[in-house]
């Protein structure tokens, strides 16, 4: 993290500089145009020339393996807006919090950027635990909250812009796709225990047993962390579903698929759907373990678009060639950018103006291609079905059409 | 619902749940014995055993990159090298913590507890400084990988028998240590009179070291076979560490025999209240069933000894 | 000096130490920092409230519980259930498919109130259970263990076992307990805002003031004639029982207190953060907890109260400044606390501290001191400061 903040530091400073020295007058003419008394009214952190945003994940813990990804995207689009002048002229500070990985430690985090630090925004949170433990913080001091992940919906919140998908995004069109294309009739559903995995399970099961007409013939969830999917795989054996739908999250995926693989279960024989391998997972799982099997996101590090090829480039370029990025991560990438327009577009930074300019915000040089945010906080999206290679990376084979969110849908509840 | 399938389907089906059964029962084995020699024989609880298992994991997987780089037509064999090289990478650290921590607080093992949690922060901090916070897979030799089938409807994981062979070679060993050698001999005399063993000339200090040390290079084992299973990350250790006391306790400690038959009974129990139940409930009841037998019999298993340590 | 005032603060020391603590945390603290570092504090006086019940467990009748977390948890639980009971009322929840129940029951498909939750409705029934609901759970474990003479290692490993339990349970049950995320957005106690600024002073001073009560409660019961078989018993517990003495009923009863101690933190850590989730019952929590025994002394009452401060506030502004570290800093002060001073901030003060005061006041009054042996010795009252 001192790294980073340090490279952070020592770009803006490269930048002043350069501001100094070639373009003198462009924060002055933006600071005149929107004087700091005007578009900050309810005494936020924003001066003539910075304002202060804040980021908050886990650097440490068991969630920092995942989090990692979208704090270096967040930091990188905030480098991108800062080089091409900031927001409103002013350039954009972070102050990074670590949220350890522990729900009551994001909760007080969240409350001193918000209530110390009096930040214009916070790009933030992962799991759906740390993000109910803040949420109800972010509506009493009127914060606002960029969240990355995707997730399983049921809420909604003027002081929260959600840039992954809900559950219904990723679920829908991904069991359509796979009936449609594989004959598929049974599905047997497997996940982590906890809301994410249990929600989406539930939404899958609606749609599978109402429209699809199929029967789920085995629906389990297993603690985070466990290692040990033997008796699973065989009661996967007995059912010979045609379709395995994972929800699998964190260090049990790479037992489960490695698991899978040793027990003859690849996908030569059996198909498998799952919504929570991105490119970021498939690091720890290995593409060999994984080969031929089904991802439903809505972004992949190999979509074929000129935007993507431009963030592809830059977040290499930033942090090594090795680096991966998954569907998360792009979507941490959207937060900084979509704030941005909707700061300018209500030309102040007070979190209520900012929250009513947000709806109807589209972003064309998304990596994923075009977004549009919702009334309802939540992005328009596609959604992409990807075949994974051994290399780690996937192939994709399926694009839908924007799918309009719905965090509360009916019939699936 | 069961009807519906052939008799040499569910043959196949419960051959394959026995199977994993004696897979789980190997993994908690192998996890327990280095735990067990050092708790059982030396009455210190190490917290840190689960880092020095990923520690062995860690080293599997720096072989394996450093194969790759320097010598790609090494790839099917360095497997083999790389577990013993975890047994010596853990073994020497385990070497060195006794000499720096350990050794100060044998008589007050209550405190060798937080100290040697204190311990475990410390190592999962310096994994992920050093491998980073995300997950690592070694890359494995292709025999390890895939499954035998010794008819068309069963399918035995070799990686699964892979730790099993392992699991039974390091007993063995460590039997044939404990009860064969005059190491041995001198670790067993140490734990049964401490005083007496001085008295008779066995160094009880070095003896202390190298239990400690071997019990480390064990996990480091343990944490090797387990790249074939699962994944790597600076957090690995303590998802292993519950699980690993318990067998140990539950089994009596100070009794070899006792672990032994502890973890087959407690892997028995989860894989096949886990293939009846749902998930994470499985894995409750085995705990729960564990926890109120330990409380109507607090000896576990084997041991004749009443406990207050 | 008069029996109850002995009873209940020790000696003058004792009494000394008491009004500075409080001192410290009615006026100094309330002064000094702003509402959020206040609040923060708050939070870990909540803490405190374990600690306090693990150096009556552990330091004074030598058990050492590593599931203390769980007590924590239940309480908190149990305030948890009331108040978001309170925060479902079917005005607030008519968009759900049932309106009035909790909103995780209705993601989770549950239709009806759980009979369990029921007379969570009631704030008397809920108050009464956080201090039953612990206790009735620590007394099951201890008469099962203690009975058997099972204690040291094993019974610190058994417990460890237990909050692994509780935490996998209350997850794996997510239309009953809100699973991993808990039981989040609480708002109001009796109609009463908790979140305001003001709301947030009244809880401070609440935690503070039955925090002192708590450590009065120990003091007097440590001074009791059970304290000093405690005392006796962690130095040789077989001359105790030969003595003629049922050791393990006095476990049970301190595992007991402990436990009810713990309980009332956990519900006033409820009110002040205004969330419960399974992350604070498990094995992490439960560990760290008794750190924080440590660094205050593990015999010290008012110790542990510094130590649980000391350590928090350290997290808190480490982990701001050096997120990396954080996990190094802890780590290394475990060791540190075991091997280098087991008797942590009040033994630094007991060797250091005092003989240099006591010097002090002896060239101050140029008389020679009566009672020089008395802070050296191990009488049981001068060591429960």
């Amino acid at each position: 993290m001192k790294t980073l903040r340090s490279t952070l530091c020592y770009s803006t400073a490269a930048l002043c500089a350069l501001l100094v020295s070639g373009l003198p007058n462009i924060s002055l003419i933006a600071s005149e145009s929107f004087p700091t008394a005007k578009v900050n009214t309810t005494g936020l952190a924003v001066t003539d020339t910075e304002v202060t945003v804040g980021q908050l994940h886990s650097a440490t813990g068991t969630m920092a393996i995942s989090e990692t990804g979208s704090i270096q995207a967040e930091q990188l689009a905030i480098e991108q807006i800062n080089a091409m002048g900031g927001v409103l002229g002013r350039k954009i500070k972070i102050i990074v919090e670590d949220g350890a990985s522990d729900w009551p430690t994001f909760a007080e985090k969240a409350k001193k950027l918000l209530v110390n630090d009096k930040v214009a925004a916070v790009m933030g949170c992962w799991t759906s635990a740390s993000r109910k433990a803040v949420l109800p913080v972010f509506e009493k001091e009127n914060g606002m909250l960029y969240y990355p992940t995707f997730y399983e919906g049921l809420e909604q919140s003027k002081n929260v812009i959600y840039t992954g998908q809900e559950a219904t995004q990723q679920i829908i069109a991904g069991l359509d796709w796979i009936a449609k294309e594989k004959k598929a009739k049974t599905f047997y559903l497997i996940g982590s225990d906890y809301i994410w995995p249990r929600t989406s399970s539930k939404i899958a099961r609606k749609h599978i047993e109402n429209v699809l007409k199929g029967t789920v013939v085995g629906e389990e969830f297993y603690a985070l962390g466990h290692t040990q999917f033997g008796s699973l795989i065989n009661k996967i054996k007995l059912k010979k579903p045609d379709v395995i739908y994972a929800i699998v999250v964190g260090g049990s995926n790479v037992s489960f698929y490695k698991q899978l693989k040793a027990a003859g279960i690849t996908s030569d024989k059996q198909t498998l759907l799952t919504i929570s391998v991105t490119e970021d997972e498939v690091l720890g799982i290995g593409g060999e373990n994984l080969t031929g099997f089904y991802s439903a996101m809505k972004y992949f590090q190999s979509l074929d678009n000129p935007n993507n090829k431009k963030f592809v480039a830059a977040f290499k370029a930033k942090y090594g060639v090795k680096s991966v990025i998954g569907d998360v991560t792009q979507a941490a990438y959207l937060g900084p950018w979509l704030w941005k327009m909707a700061v300018e577009k209500a030309g102040s930074f007070d979190i209520d103006k900012v929250a009513a300019a947000s709806p109807d915000i589209e972003f064309k040089e998304a990596p994923e291609g075009y977004v549009k945010l919702h009334n309802n906080h939540h992005l328009w999206s596609k959604l992409r079905i990807g075949q994974w290679a051994t290399d780690g990376q996937a192939k994709v084979l399926y694009e839908s059409g924007l799918i309009e969110p719905d965090p509360f849908p009916k019939g699936y509840q | 619902m069961m009807l519906a399938y052939t008799t040499s389907e569910l043959t196949s089906i419960f051959t394959m749940q026995g199977f994993a059964g004696l897979s789980l029962f190997s993994v908690l084995l192998l996890m327990a014995l280095g735990l067990a020699i050092i708790f059982g024989q030396m009455g210190v609880i190490n917290m840190a055993h689960g880092e020095f298992m990923a520690a062995g994991a860690y080293t599997v997987y720096l072989c394996s990159t450093l194969t790759a780089k320097f010598a790609p037509a090494f790839q099917p064999y360095y497997f083999l090298f790389a577990i013993v090289a975890a047994f010596f990478v853990s073994g020497s650290l385990g070497l060195l913590v006794e000499w720096g921590l350990i050794r100060f607080l044998y008589k007050r093992p209550l405190d060798t507890l937080l100290a040697t949690w204190g311990l475990s922060l410390i190592m999962q901090q310096t994994f992920r400084s050093t491998f980073g916070a995300r997950e690592v897979t070694p890359t494995l030799p292709d025999w390890l990988m895939g499954s035998f089938k010794p008819t068309e409807t069963i399918d035995i994981p070799i990686n699964g028998v892979f730790v099993m062979g392992l699991t039974l070679f390091i007993t063995a060993a460590v039997m044939f240590f404990t009860f064969k050698t005059r190491a041995g001999l001198r670790m067993r005399a140490t734990v049964q009179n401490r005083m007496m063993s001085g008295a008779v000339g066995i160094n009880t200090k070095v003896v202390d070291r190298l239990t400690f040390a071997i019990g480390c290079g064990i996990a480091g084992v343990a944490g090797a076979a387990f790249t074939t299973i699962g994944s790597t990350g600076p957090d690995s250790g303590s998802r292993y560490i519950v699980d690993t006391f318990l067998v140990v306790v539950f089994g009596g400690a100070a009794s070899m025999l006792g672990t032994v038959a502890s973890a087959f009974g407690i892997a028995q129990t989860q894989s096949i209240s886990e293939f009846f139940l749902q998930g994470t409930m499985g894995k409750v009841t085995t705990l729960l069933a564990i926890v109120i037998i330990l409380m109507i019999r607090p000896q576990g298993l084997f041991a004749s000894k009443v406990r207050r340590a | 000096m008069n029996t109850l005032q002995k009873r209940l603060f020790g000696s003058k020391e004792g009494l000394l130490g008491t009004l500075f603590l409080a001192l410290i945390l009615v006026v100094v603290l309330p002064l000094t920092l702003d509402i959020f570092r206040l609040n923060l504090m708050g939070k870990y006086l909540t803490y405190a409230f374990v600690a306090v019940g693990l150096v009556l467990l552990w330091g004074n009748a030598g058990v050492l519980s590593l599931g203390q977390g769980v007590f924590f948890g239940l309480g908190g639980y149990c305030m948890a259930m009331f108040l978001k009971l309170e925060a479902s009322d079917p005005i607030t929840t008519k968009i759900q498919s049932t309106p009035g129940i909790p909103d995780f029951m209705d993601w989770n498909q549950i239709t009806a109130l759980p009979a369990f939750w029921v007379p969570f409705k009631s704030f008397p029934f809920a108050t009464l259970a956080i201090l039953i609901v612990p206790a009735v759970i620590a007394y099951v474990v201890g008469a099962a263990m203690f009975k058997r003479r099972v204690g040291g290692v094993y019974f610190a490993v058994i417990t460890q076992a237990i909050a692994l339990i509780v935490s996998l349970g209350i997850d794996g049950n997510q239309g009953l307990t809100g699973g991993r995320n808990g039981i989040t957005d609480l708002r109001t106690l009796l109609g009463w805002d908790i979140r305001t600024t003001f709301g947030q002073y009244t809880l401070y001073f609440t935690s503070v003031a039955l925090l002192l009560g708590v450590i009065m409660l120990s003091r007097w019961v440590l001074s009791s004639k059970m304290g000093r078989i405690l005392n006796a018993m962690s130095e040789k517990e077989d001359r105790v029982r030969f003595s003629g003495y049922d050791v393990s009923d006095f476990k049970i009863f301190i595992f007991c207190l402990a436990a009810m101690i713990s309980g009332i933190g956990g519900a006033m850590f409820v009110l002040q953060v205004g969330f419960i989730s399974p992350s604070l019952v498990g094995i992490v929590p439960s560990i760290e907890m008794v750190i924080f025994a440590a660094v205050g002394g593990k015999r010290s009452l008012l110790g542990a109260v510094y130590g649980t401060l000391l350590v928090n506030t350290g997290k808190s502004l480490f982990s701001e400044t050096f997120p990396q570290l954080w996990l190094y800093a802890m780590g290394g002060l475990f060791i540190l606390v075991v091997v280098l001073m087991p008797n942590g901030l009040a033994g630094l003060w007991d060797d250091y501290a005092k003989p240099w005061l006591h010097g002090a006041k002896k060239r101050l009054m140029e008389r020679p001191p009566v009672d020089v042996g008395e802070t050296k010795s191990n009488a049981p009252l001068a060591k429960i400061i």
